[in-house]
């Protein structure tokens, strides 16, 4: 089995993407915050600075040696008082400054005589803000053009911008740590229809072959349609295969029944020996070919099986009492008698009852084709804590020193049974069926003679076992439909 | 199929008492009447000539509409049925059947190895299964299996000459006392009280003992006879030799 490569967690690159966009959020928020904040107050300060220096303007006068300046008071304290500003001042007639600090910096563009110009400028190792306004006068008849430049400090400014910016700071984290939560929340309510899917497949078990019908969001139909057209196929696919193994039975084993049939209809009517010797030899080989169809069937059946792991409880008990009563009437014809000693209760497997079926009967089987006539064959099944063991133990011609592992492998037969027919299958299905229930088996020559066949099996856990429901037919008829 | 339906062999049958019938059929190695349900025609024509040569009435039905005319026609000792048939799954027919209170033994004969084929027709009500294709020692001492354990509670033992037979327990009761018959020295008693007083050639007796695809030995034959003339010390039935014909029951 191999794994798909496993990608970073989608919810981790969701929370992470999600945060990522919080993070750049609370920035611009920060930002925004500072800037219109600090837009705000300077536009206010401006407009205070605006209108102080407009009505110092306003306030000039033409007298007859020139222009008269008062400076009230208030509007200088006003300025002033909005901390521990310093408030610079410099009022120009013409090119020539009035009174005031004669290099406070004018400014680039002149004003007109409407509206004040508003610049920033360092001046004596301050950050100014000044505002200029223009004024037309009439002095000595001549027509002067007047300045008025007042500057302004804005410490008190630049602390109350630093305390907004220190608040816009704190919002923005405090949005990004709210962000952290819904992040999280977001991605599971978003992955949540991902995990009931998930969590539903891995419930449905490797046999549920069912199509898939849970509700998916939309992005996830293509997936689960992709999917459930692979279930589909690969469900006809195994119909198929049961199909066939069923159907290449049928076709092979009526024609060899006919065949059959017909040769030993011949042997009844033939009178002459050396056509009855003949007769004999054909209807070996037919036989030979029947049980070799026969095999591979049950061999391919035995493979399918195995691969499927499809178990259920079976009472190994009851299906031993099953073959066995069948098996007499064989028996009966070569006066071979069948023993079965078996513990009272249940001996309750884990396993495929197709599987153990197989094994157990090629066993019996083989028991009875190479035991000579009038012997007993002994089957006992037995337990200890946690293994059931079946044994059959025959009478037979034994293994002739062949190594049991060899008798295994597919077509190897034993050099002791050339007389009786056989496909060199039946211990080859035994072994695969028996080791794919996790279970063994093994050959043993008997010191009296014949041979001992050994297979064991895991029982079923104990609350498996002692469930009221017998198994044997239940767990039987519950494999009729794989 | 003529040879069927009116077949002089076939002995009376007693309607309500089937069991007793069997028993007797049995026992006395007189015909049983089969109804073969068969669609392979080759098949189902060879296996009706096997079964007759042994002396049974075998009616051919190739599909299930047929087979149910056939039932209505005659009352049958033993079925067998087949699984694939054209107008239907036998196992259908055979769940029918039991369900209308139909209890004449079946034997299904599939074609396919699977456990759920098996042990799904034993579920169904079938009495046995057999797998194609089949030793007509086999299907014979299936049907013989069968019909003892239809025969239950009836009595199946048979007077013959001063000796009691009951070939449900395998048992002979000569002068007061039981012996006991193995299988095959059972089955050719059988064979001998079928035909009292014939002349039954050794390859006869041999095709009705052993499986033809058992190797058996020149004197396999003698053997039995020798032990079943054992068996019958103290009888007034003994098994004659015909010096290069074969053996003879006679005393009955």
């Amino acid at each position: 089995m191999t794994t798909a490569r496993i990608a970073p967690s989608l919810r981790r690159r969701l929370v992470i993407r999600l945060l990522a966009i919080a993070g750049i959020l609370a920035v611009i928020l920060f930002v925004a915050v500072r800037f219109s904040a600090e837009t705000a107050s300077e536009t206010t300060l401006d407009a205070v600075l605006g209108v102080a220096t407009a009505s110092i303007a306003d306030d000039l006068r033409s007298g007859e040696s020139g222009a008269r300046v008062s400076l009230p008071p208030e509007t200088f304290s006003m300025l002033a008082a909005m901390g521990e500003e310093r408030v610079f001042y410099r009022i120009l007639i013409g090119e020539t400054t009035l009174t005031g600090y004669a290099d406070l910096p004018l400014p680039r563009d002149t004003p007109t005589a409407v509206a004040p110009v508003f610049y920033s400028r360092t001046y004596r190792e301050a950050d100014l803000r000044l505002a200029a306004v223009s004024r037309n006068l009439i002095i000595d008849g001549l027509p002067v053009t007047a300045l008025v430049i007042v500057g302004q400090t804005r410490e008190g400014q630049r602390v109350i911008a630093q305390h907004l910016a220190n608040r816009a700071a704190l919002l923005g984290l405090l949005v990004f740590l709210l962000a952290i939560p819904a992040s999280l929340v977001a991605a599971t309510s978003l992955l949540r229809p991902l995990d009931r899917l998930a969590e539903a497949m891995t419930r449905r078990g490797p046999r549920d072959l069912r199509p898939v019908r849970h509700p998916v969001p939309e992005e996830l139909a293509p997936l689960i349609g992709a999917l459930n057209s692979f279930i589909a196929r690969l469900k006809s696919t195994l119909a198929q295969t049961e199909t066939f193994i069923a159907e290449a039975a049928h076709h092979i084993r009526t024609p060899l029944a006919t065949l059959r049939s017909e040769v030993e209809l011949a042997l009844r009517l033939a009178k002459d020996e050396p056509m009855r010797q003949r007769l004999r030899r054909l209807l070996r080989t037919v036989d030979e070919g029947s049980r070799s169809a026969g095999q591979l069937l049950d061999h391919a059946t035995v493979l399918y099986r195995a691969e499927q792991q499809a178990f259920a409880r079976v009472d190994l008990g009851q299906l031993a009492r099953g073959l066995v009563d069948r098996y007499r009437t064989t028996a009966d014809l070569k006066d071979i008698r069948l023993h079965l000693d078996k513990p009272a209760g249940l001996l309750v497997v884990s396993g495929d009852a197709v599987l153990l079926e197989a094994a157990l009967r090629n066993l019996i089987d083989n028991a009875i084709k190479y035991s000579s006539e009038e012997s007993d064959i002994h089957i006992t099944l037995s337990a200890t804590a946690e293994i059931a063991t079946f044994r059959c133990l025959d009478q037979g011609r034994g293994l002739d020193g062949a190594v049991a592992d060899d008798l295994r492998v597919r077509f190897q037969r034993g050099s002791n049974v050339e007389d009786v027919v056989g496909s060199g299958l039946g211990l080859t299905i035994v072994a695969e069926a028996v080791e794919a229930m996790g279970g063994s088996f093994r050959l043993e020559a008997r010191p009296s003679g014949g041979t001992a066949a050994i297979l064991s099996l895991p029982l079923a856990p104990a609350e498996l076992r002692t469930s009221d429901q017998t198994s044997g037919p239940v767990a039987l008829t519950a494999q009729d439909t794989p | 199929m003529a040879h069927g339906l009116l077949s002089p062999l076939r002995p009376p049958f007693i309607c309500g008492k089937p069991d007793t019938n069997l028993s007797q059929a049995l026992t006395t190695g007189k015909t049983l009447r089969f109804l073969l349900i068969e669609d392979h025609e080759d098949l189902g024509r060879s296996v009706q000539e096997r079964l007759m040569l042994e002396g049974h009435a075998v009616d051919l039905a190739q599909t299930l509409a047929q087979a149910r005319e056939f039932q209505q026609a005659a009352v049958y000792d033993l079925v067998l049925l087949d699984i694939m048939l054209p107008d239907g799954d036998g196992r259908v027919f055979l769940t029918s059947q039991r369900e209308a209170g139909n209890t004449t033994p079946v034997i299904v004969m599939t074609a396919r190895a699977a456990i759920s084929d098996r042990v799904g027709t034993l579920d169904m009500g079938a009495d046995d299964y057999i797998t194609k294709p089949f030793d007509y020692a086999e299907l014979e001492a299936r049907c013989r299996a069968i019909l003892r354990r239809r025969g239950g509670v009836a009595d199946t033992r048979h007077r013959h000459a001063d000796l009691t037979f009951d070939p449900l327990a395998g048992t002979i009761e000569v002068n007061g006392e039981t012996r006991e018959l193995r299988s095959r020295e059972l089955r050719l008693l059988e064979v001998f009280l079928g035909a009292p007083g014939r002349i039954l050639s050794k390859d006869h007796l041999c095709d009705r003992l052993f499986s033809f695809s058992e190797p058996v030995s020149d004197n396999a034959i003698e053997v039995y006879v020798g032990r079943l003339r054992k068996k019958l010390a103290g009888s007034r039935l003994r098994i004659d030799t015909m010096r290069g014909l074969g053996y003879r029951l006679s005393g009955t």
